[in-house]
Parts: C-alpha cells; sequence; structure tokens
C-alpha cells in the first residue's frame, strides 16, 4: 500500500474549486478513493451534494470521465458504462486497458431511492466499485431524513418535538444489505482513517467484481457542527463504535479496527446540534437506549469477527 | 363577532400545507425534491400534533403509492413532489385515476427535462399533468398563482378529488412556490369542505365500482365492506375483467364523471374581458406578468385582457372558444415551448393565436408579453 506521502504525490483527480461546504467530509473521501488506483477510472454519481458541488455550470471539478444521471440510478449507469465497455473491448473497438468503473452515491441516493439499482447491479455482477458517501440524511435539499439518518436525530421531515422526538427508527444496515448479495468484497470505512480508507479502497478496486465502500461522512451543515471538528466527529463516530471499521472479503468478516477504548457514545453525539434533545434530563432513557443499541451491534459484528458470514 | 382574522407573512408551499391541513388531510407519504421540499416539511412537523400521519418514503414511487393506501383506507392523503419526481408517479397516477381513489398530488415545477433545473421556474409539465400515464384517463389539475390561492386551491383540488373520486394535481412553478406573500387563513367553515360520502348500503350489497352510480361511493377499508381494488380493468366487484363490454363501460364511466360535471369544475378569472380586443390566456405566476402586462396595455389605450384558467384541466374549452369569437388574437405565455397554446388554438375558432415562451429558468416578464400585444395593435 502507498504511503501517505506517495499517496499526496498523485495526480488529483477531483480537483479544487468545488463547491462543497468548509468541513465537507465526501471530497476527502472522494480524493482519496480515486488516489488508490494509478489506473484510469470512469465514474457516475447520483444527483446529491457531491454531483451538485463539484460541477455547477460551466465547470467541473472532475478529471476522469464522469456521468451524473439522475438521483436513483448511479448503479445502473455504471452498469451500462462498464458493459459497453467490455462489449467494444471484446470486439476490439477499444484498446484493452485495465478501467476501473466507481459510482458514488449519497446516503438517499443509494440506501433508498438507489437501492434497487445498487441491488441489481451487485446481482449482475458488474465489474465496479460503488461507495456511498453516508452522511445521515438528504443533506442537498435541506437535511429530511434517510434510512440512514441515526436513530433520534433531529432532521425537518423527523423534527424533533413534543409528539415525536426525531427520527424514531434504528438506520438500515446497509453494509449487511450488500453483502448478502454475496459480493467478493465489501466494507465500511471513514475519511479520520486514511490508511485503512485507502487500503479498502485499494483492494476493492482490484478486484473482478461488484465491490463497496460505506464511508462515513461528516456533515457541518446537517449535523450542526463546526467545519473544523469534521475529522475528529468521523473518528469519534468510529471510537464510540457507531460506525465500525471492518470488512467481508470473499465472506469473511474482519474487524479492521478495534478501539483500545470504546468511548461512550454521548462523547460523538454531544457536539452535533442534531442530538441536542437527547441531552435534556428528561430524555435520557433516549440516550441509554441509543447506546444500549449500539453496544448491541457492536457486540454482534464482534461476535462474528474473523467467520464466515 | 368575529374576531378580525390577521395576516400572516406566508410562502406558497407553506400555504399548501395550509390548505391541506384545513381541508382535513390526515395523511401525508412523500420524499424530499426540490422545489418542494417545504411541503413535506411541514406536514411532518403539522400532522402528528392532530393525530394525522407523515411517512417519509424511499422513493417517490413509494410517496404516491402509500398516499393511496392511506386514502383508501379513509383518509384524505397528500403527496407533493416536483418534476422528476412527478415522473416517477406517473405510473401510480394512472393506477389511482382506474381505481378511482381520491388523492390529491401538488406538483411544484422547475426546469426540465431530467434533473433540469431545480431551482428554477418552468411551466413544462403542463402536458404532463394531462398526458404523463399511460392511457387514456381523466385528469384534473388546479392552478393557482398566488400564495393565498394557493391555500384556497388545494382546498378545492381535496374536494375536487372527494367528490368525484379521482386523483386530483395541484400544479404552480417554482416562484409561487417559493413566494412569500401576506394572506389570512380562512376560519373554520369560511371555505366548502367536501368529505367522502359515506357508504350506506349492507356490506354485501356493496360493490366499489357500482355501474349504476355515475361515482359509486368508496368504503374506508376495514369498515366490513370488503372489495377488491386492482390496476386492471375490471368488474363493479372491483376483480379484474376481460369482457370488452365491461372494459369499455369502466373506462367510459371514470371519463364520464368527469366530462358530466365540467361547469362545476371549471374555474377562470376573467380581467378586462368584456371590451378586450387582444386577450392573454395564462397561468401561474406567468398569469401575474399578464395581468400586469393587460394594465400597461389598457394605459397605452390597447383594449386588453386576461383569462387566467384556475382549472388548467380539463381544459376550459368553453371560456376560451367564447373567447375567440370575441378578440382578435390571444396571446399565450408560458415557460415552456407550447404546451397550453396547444389547447388553444384547439378551441379558437376566429382569434389568432400566439405563443410567447421561455424556458432560460427566468420568469416571462411583462415586457416580453406588452410586446407581442403590442404586436397585434
Amino acid at each position: 500500500m502507498a504511503t501517505l506521502k506517495e499517496l499526496a504525490k498523485k495526480e488529483e483527480r477531483l480537483t479544487g474549486g468545488h463547491r462543497l461546504c468548509a468541513g465537507c467530509g465526501i471530497p476527502p473521501i472522494v480524493r482519496l478513493i480515486l488516489r488508490s488506483t494509478d489506473a484510469p477510472i470512469v465514474a457516475t454519481t447520483a444527483t446529491g451534494c457531491l454531483e451538485v458541488g463539484t460541477s455547477i455550470y460551466p465547470y467541473t471539478a472532475w478529471n476522469i470521465p464522469w456521468i451524473h444521471s439522475a438521483f436513483e440510478n448511479a448503479a445502473a449507469t455504471i452498469s451500462g458504462v462498464e458493459a459497453a465497455y467490455r462489449a467494444l473491448k471484446k470486439t476490439g473497438k477499444i484498446p484493452d486497458r485495465d478501467i476501473k468503473f466507481i459510482a458514488f452515491g449519497g446516503d438517499g441516493g443509494t440506501y433508498d431511492i438507489g437501492l434497487q439499482a445498487l441491488s441489481g447491479a451487485l446481482e449482475r455482477r458488474h465489474n465496479f466499485l460503488y461507495v456511498c458517501y453516508d452522511n445521515g440524511a438528504y443533506m442537498n435539499t435541506g437535511i429530511q431524513r434517510s434510512s440512514a439518518t441515526p436513530l433520534f436525530s433531529n432532521t425537518t421531515t423527523s423534527p424533533a418535538g413534543k409528539a415525536i422526538e426525531g427520527k424514531q427508527e434504528w438506520r438500515k444496515d446497509l453494509t449487511r444489505i450488500v453483502v448478502a448479495h454475496n459480493v467478493p468484497y465489501a466494507a465500511q470505512a471513514s475519511p479520520h482513517n486514511w490508511a485503512d480508507l485507502s487500503k479498502k479502497a485499494e483492494k476493492a478496486l482490484a478486484i473482478n467484481g461488484p465491490t463497496f465502500l460505506n464511508v462515513m461522512s461528516p456533515c457541518p451543515l446537517g449535523w450542526y457542527t463546526k467545519s473544523e471538528d469534521s475529522i475528529k466527529l468521523a473518528k469519534l463516530s468510529v471510537d464510540t463504535c457507531y460506525w465500525p471499521l471492518y470488512e467481508v472479503e470473499n465472506g469473511v468478516l474482519r474487524v479492521t479496527y478495534k478501539p483500545k477504548e470504546k468511548k461512550p457514545l454521548a462523547e460523538w453525539l454531544k457536539p452535533q446540534g442534531r442530538f441536542k434533545h437527547l441531552f435534556k434530563p428528561e430524555n435520557k432513557n433516549m440516550l441509554d437506549a441509543f447506546q444500549e443499541r449500539v453496544d448491541l451491534e457492536w457486540q454482534r459484528l464482534l461476535e462474528l469477527d474473523g467467520k464466515r458470514i | 363577532m368575529a374576531e378580525k382574522q390577521k395576516k400572516r407573512l406566508m410562502q406558497g408551499n407553506e400555504a399548501c400545507v395550509e390548505g391541506a391541513l384545513y381541508a382535513g388531510c390526515k395523511f401525508y407519504a412523500g420524499y424530499p425534491i426540490t422545489p418542494s421540499t417545504e411541503i413535506a416539511e411541514g406536514m411532518s412537523v403539522r400532522l402528528p400534533k392532530i393525530g394525522g400521519k407523515f411517512i417519509q418514503m424511499e422513493d417517490e414511487i413509494g410517496g404516491i403509492a402509500a398516499a393511496i393506501g392511506g386514502s383508501l383506507a379513509g383518509l384524505k392523503s397528500l403527496t407533493a413532489t416536483s418534476g422528476p419526481g412527478f415522473s416517477l408517479k406517473q405510473e401510480c397516477l394512472g393506477y389511482a385515476c382506474l381505481a378511482e381513489i381520491p388523492l390529491v398530488i401538488v406538483n411544484v415545477m422547475r426546469g426540465g427535462p431530467s434533473t433540469g433545473y431545480p431551482t428554477g421556474p418552468s411551466q413544462a409539465d403542463i402536458m404532463q399533468a394531462k398526458w404523463g400515464t399511460h392511457g387514456d384517463h381523466p385528469a384534473i389539475a388546479v392552478t393557482p398563482a398566488y400564495v393565498q390561492e394557493i391555500l384556497t386551491e388545494t382546498v378545492r383540488a381535496f374536494n375536487l378529488a372527494e367528490k368525484y373520486r379521482t386523483p386530483v394535481i395541484v400544479l404552480y412553478d417554482e416562484i409561487v412556490g417559493h413566494m412569500r406573500e401576506p394572506i389570512t387563513i380562512p376560519a373554520p367553515g369560511e371555505l366548502a369542505v367536501v368529505d367522502r360520502e359515506k357508504v350506506t348500503c349492507k356490506p354485501d350489497e356493496y360493490f366499489p365500482y357500482d355501474e349504476r352510480f355515475e361515482i359509486p361511493p368508496l368504503a374506508p377499508f376495514g369498515t366490513g365492506y370488503r372489495f377488491h381494488v386492482t390496476g386492471l380493468n375490471h368488474k363493479k366487484d372491483g376483480f379484474p375483467t376481460n369482457d370488452s363490454k365491461q372494459i369499455g363501460e369502466g373506462n367510459m364511466r371514470i371519463m364520464r364523471k368527469i366530462d358530466n360535471h365540467l361547469d362545476e369544475i371549471w374555474k377562470n378569472e376573467e380581467i378586462g374581458l368584456e371590451d378586450a380586443e387582444i386577450a392573454v390566456v395564462a397561468i401561474g405566476s406567468t398569469a401575474r406578468s399578464a395581468r400586469y402586462a393587460v394594465n400597461e396595455a389598457r394605459s397605452m389605450g390597447i383594449k386588453a385582457g386576461l383569462l387566467r384558467p384556475l382549472t388548467l384541466w380539463p381544459f376550459p374549452d368553453k371560456a376560451v372558444t367564447e373567447l375567440s369569437k370575441r378578440v382578435k388574437a390571444i396571446i399565450v405565455p408560458e415557460m415552456n415551448l407550447g404546451q397550453m397554446v396547444l389547447e388553444v388554438q384547439r378551441c379558437s375558432k376566429k382569434a389568432e393565436v400566439l405563443g410567447v415562451h421561455r424556458v432560460d429558468g427566468e420568469p416571462i416578464n411583462p415586457g416580453q408579453i406588452i410586446e407581442a400585444i403590442k404586436s397585434f395593435k
């Protein structure tokens, strides 16, 4: 694996001049993934922050062939691109080169409206990497809840009020849904741990077949946090075990990072405005319930560590 | 003495929420999409407080499908969207037409095609509101132009949906949806609210598509009336049929129930048409530019007037045909490349028809319309 210095020296494939927010988790994630291979890349992006922020006419931040199609179909679009490439290669219309195909989508475009397209592409065994930048809500349209939104989050469509205290449902476990497609490689990662993320991207991109990365992406706008705290919060999501780093390679699960000391969930929640209501004394039971569920999920994951699932 | 009602500064989409709640809407299912999201956000805050239910669905199709379910269970149901989402909802829209399920769908029009211009206005879904779903089907679309009117027209949309047992579209452009104007929330009872007709017959005598009725009453699920609902052509009990007579009759009845009541469904605003020589036909924010243009033209000594359909579908054939016999020319400004103008041409008997179009995400300004009016002088 390349060192940080070597990675930094590589060509920037998502250049400066994009309009994503200060402190947004998306650019470091995308840049690191694009740097994790030297092969040419063709990418597609679902409607969302990444698409809007990098391609406002007449500018583009992409130094690679890039397609935005619609909200629900990034995985279907990359399927077509990849299949066409194979057909063209087979008939000798284009030179035989190792080209990597990547689809990017946010949690809305992946967990929700894009799930059908993703599932189809995984099942058809297209040779591509799907990257979900999961910031836990529809941030591009103004912070509406998604099925990735953490429990009790205050969003504009799960407002924390007297009648209902924020989002009532536990987040969908998308990584496990992808694993259930028997893909050769799927992993969860976070931008604060660049070595782990880059290694996972490198692994995924080296595999011939459908692969998947689910990456925690801090969002100062929707989390109501300070821009400069994003990477710290990404780390806390992992150290509190809300967002475990693990991979499933050929069916074998491996937890790639185990915090020496598991931090209380409140340390990740407290700096985030979307969880403000959880820190009212009368809502302590909610905080406890949240912690309990995180503990349970972490325990379940540890039990699977090193096992074929 | 009634308390003097306070004016409230409100956004168009917020007024839509007020209208839906006034009409008795208790169920919302939808998906976030600019520039309609404020409707979902508003409903998510308001419905839980009144014992209603808000659900954010996994996609646009889920949004309308759940609203159909909510309506079948007996609740007045709403979903809201914009361009790409309206495209995704089309199959279910046709389902609601054929299965005769009351429902209100708001489409806040943004620039298209495709993702288009999410934050810019458009009126390019005019034909989609009528023909977006496949097959012949009835269509009702109301087209408010003012924030206050979004409230009242949303109430009317619910009334039409319940009365005619059919989906109704509230169609307005992004400008009206995001515009803020002072409005008055009407007092309870001030606006008519139509509730769904109750089923009175015995459960074993109930047929949801009983051909003896022009509009058979719809029994809510869970009230003891067992019946079948399907998107296939069906018999009076709701079960699918291959019988051509029954297919034909069913298809004709869903059209007839609208066509027989056009005078009750049509609604137009007319400004200065009594002596007009040149008329403008416009909807939504374009009608606001047109009103200004017509007044300007009058001050220049040109006899101009405005016909503003508040019911766009079914198209006001009668009003346009009558108008066309009296005026020299009809100007149709619209933020698309020529959709409503085709309907005006179809209905016009004598007058010359001229479209004024724009699809660059900017509104049609009064100056453009004045120029068109002057071209006939």
